[in-house]
């Protein structure tokens, strides 16, 4: 079954002409067919447009010509990403009939290294959420318990890798929404550097956090995929010239020497116990390779969850202002201005939405700006400030990707609960570092994601560390129980 | 500081969100949960502390001033809800 090939796998079987990329696509787009009534992953599949794709594959192939290194290889994209001609509803009702006049720049990125678009995928609505329950569609479902929740607001992304529905997918974080549905999935998700990969043509949210990258089975292919995505681009104003890397080149099985901080603040209350054992275990793997281990502290962790919540919903309220049924999406009819603007936000957002852009509006409101808005952001340069210190010591460091597993669907109704979920990443964001979840283990059955966080621009050092403990360990090669029912 | 049930309805209307009663009185509770979270960053000193915009630290970026293609009109109204001679159509104002 071609569904459980790496990308480097599915490559060499193009270009051994083993299967045609015609065979290829319609394989997955079978699998899908079966699998995604179970996942909900999909919100639009591309067929046709990937079947005809594919037959260009086949002539190039047929031609003699060379094939780059993601060329005929299916994938998905979260559906927050612009693409041309294809539905980009950003799990939201307000944008349910948007057809994208132009591509993102990962999508052209993507179409220009001949991967295959399969489809666009299922969203927390505006990528505001951590279980994908917020969709303005349907919840998606974690692979691994059709009863859990996939994580969020990539679920989407990460239960179709994990499901093998796409060998590769995008997603978008903003404060963990690769990280933590990759770890409550069982599969890798970078969150690379702020401006290493464009914003342009991503639905924005949080426009200083929000961040672009690759969700996949293993470490290699997520290097590739960022080959493909990463780099500056004249579009974006936020994104950085920079000499990109082939990250593929770091992935070599030696940790001998690389030094690790274990941040004491990421191990304190509120972690679950079972899962606080499955990170020491992994650590624990890490000094049987010569990694060198050493506890550390970022002081001001605790502030980063109330910094996050002024600053990503202060940035949505003033993001979303743009929803208002005069050029694009749905419209509701009144007789004046002002009440088709009401009507319209009220009927095309759904609760969450709504509530940060309350608590945005509110946060930058006249009087109370300085008290939360600009707070918060003197409070991020402190975390900032907080890593600064760490990396002038340490290459990497090593924490929990989410304190607990994937919970059940409809389980966590208060918001601050369902907040605390992201309280090891959105650090991250704050500082726009990049970070990569891992598959470290299991709990009861379910996957535990080890977060790996290193310096602006060391996405190498996280792929190095994040292959050799991969390779290492067999976690990565267990695969959900569904996919033994559907095959 | 607590948010009043008024002061809610009031950031509604700069928000242009119409709410139900249910909504009104919901937020209310939670914006007042989430922003009593929020007062924990008052425990921090920042008086000496400038502001952080950007983790990345970013220079005005500036292109060439060029004439450079744009979308086409049609384009732009292709996805509008109403629309009429070239342009997008909405209730009237005056």
């Amino acid at each position: 079954m071609p569904i459980f090939k790496s990308l480097e796998e599915l490559h060499h079987m193009l270009v051994n002409k083993e299967i045609s990329c015609v065979e290829l696509t319609r394989s997955y787009l079978d699998y899908i067919d079966s699998a995604d009534s179970r996942v909900k992953a999909f919100l639009t599949v591309t067929a046709d447009s990937a079947l005809m794709k594919a037959a260009k594959v086949d002539k190039k192939i047929a031609g003699g010509e060379s094939l780059g290194s993601l060329e005929g290889l299916p994938m998905a994209m979260k559906d927050n990403m612009c693409t041309e001609g294809i539905p980009t509803t950003c799990g939201s009702r307000i944008l349910e009939n948007f057809n994208p006049p132009y591509d993102a720049t990962v999508t052209e990125r993507l179409k220009a290294s001949g991967a295959v678009l399969l489809g666009k995928l299922n969203m927390d609505e505006f990528a505001m959420g951590s279980s994908t329950e917020n969709s303005g569609y349907h919840p998606t479902a974690n692979p691994w318990d059709l009863e859990s929740v996939p994580g969020g607001s990539s679920g989407g992304s990460a239960a179709c890798v994990a499901a093998r529905e796409v060998p590769f997918a995008l997603g978008s974080d903003t404060g963990g929404s690769i990280r933590q549905p990759a770890a409550f999935c069982g599969v890798v998700g970078l969150k690379p550097t702020y401006g290493a990969v464009s914003r342009y043509g991503l639905v924005a949210f949080a426009s200083s956090l929000d961040q672009i990258g690759p969700l996949t089975t293993n470490v290699r292919d997520n290097a590739l995929v960022l080959n493909a995505i990463a780099g500056h681009d004249p579009k974006d104003s936020t994104s950085v010239p920079f000499v990109k890397p082939d990250y593929t080149r770091f992935l070599e099985n030696d940790v001998k020497g690389l030094k690790i901080g274990i941040p004491d603040e990421y191990f304190a209350s509120g972690l679950n116990s079972d899962v606080a054992e499955v990170i020491q275990k992994a650590i624990r793997t890490f000094e049987s390779l010569g990694a060198e281990i050493e506890r550390c502290s970022l002081p001001h962790t605790e502030f980063a969850m109330p910094a996050y919540y002024i600053i990503a919903p202060a940035e949505c309220s003033s993001n979303l202002a743009r929803y208002d049924g005069v050029r694009y999406g749905y419209r509701a009819e009144a007789d004046d201005m002002i009440e088709m603007f009401k009507k319209t936000r009220e009927k095309g957002f759904g609760q969450e939405v709504k509530r940060r852009i309350m608590l945005g509006t509110y946060a930058l409101s006249s009087g109370y700006y300085d008290a939360y808005y600009l707070k918060a952001q003197k409070v991020r340069t402190l975390i900032k400030q907080d890593f600064d210190r760490a990396f002038a010591k340490y290459d990497v460091l090593l924490s929990p990707t989410a304190p607990t597993t994937a919970y059940k669907i409809g389980e966590k109704s208060d918001p601050l609960a369902m907040y605390m979920g992201d309280v090891y990443t959105i650090p991250v964001n704050l500082a726009g570092l990049p970070a990569i979840s891992v598959p470290a283990g299991f709990v009861d059955g379910m996957p535990v994601g080890m977060q790996l966080i290193s310096k602006h621009f060391e996405e190498g050092m996280l792929y190095k560390a994040a292959y050799a403990f991969e390779q290492n360990t067999e976690y990565y090669h267990q695969v959900p129980a569904l996919l033994k029912e559907v095959r | 500081m607590k948010l009043s049930r008024e002061e809610v309805e009031h950031v509604a209307l700069l928000a242009r969100l119409q709410l139900s009663e249910e909504e009104v009185e919901l937020y209310t509770e939670q914006l007042n949960s989430i922003l009593g979270y929020a007062e924990m960053l008052q425990k921090l000193n920042t008086d000496q502390v400038s502001p952080t915009a950007h983790a990345v630290q970013l220079f005005n970026v500036l292109r060439e001033d060029e004439v450079k293609p744009s979308m086409s009109q049609d384009k732009i109204l292709m996805n509008a809800p109403d629309e009429e001679d070239g342009f997008f159509r909405v209730p009237r104002i005056v």
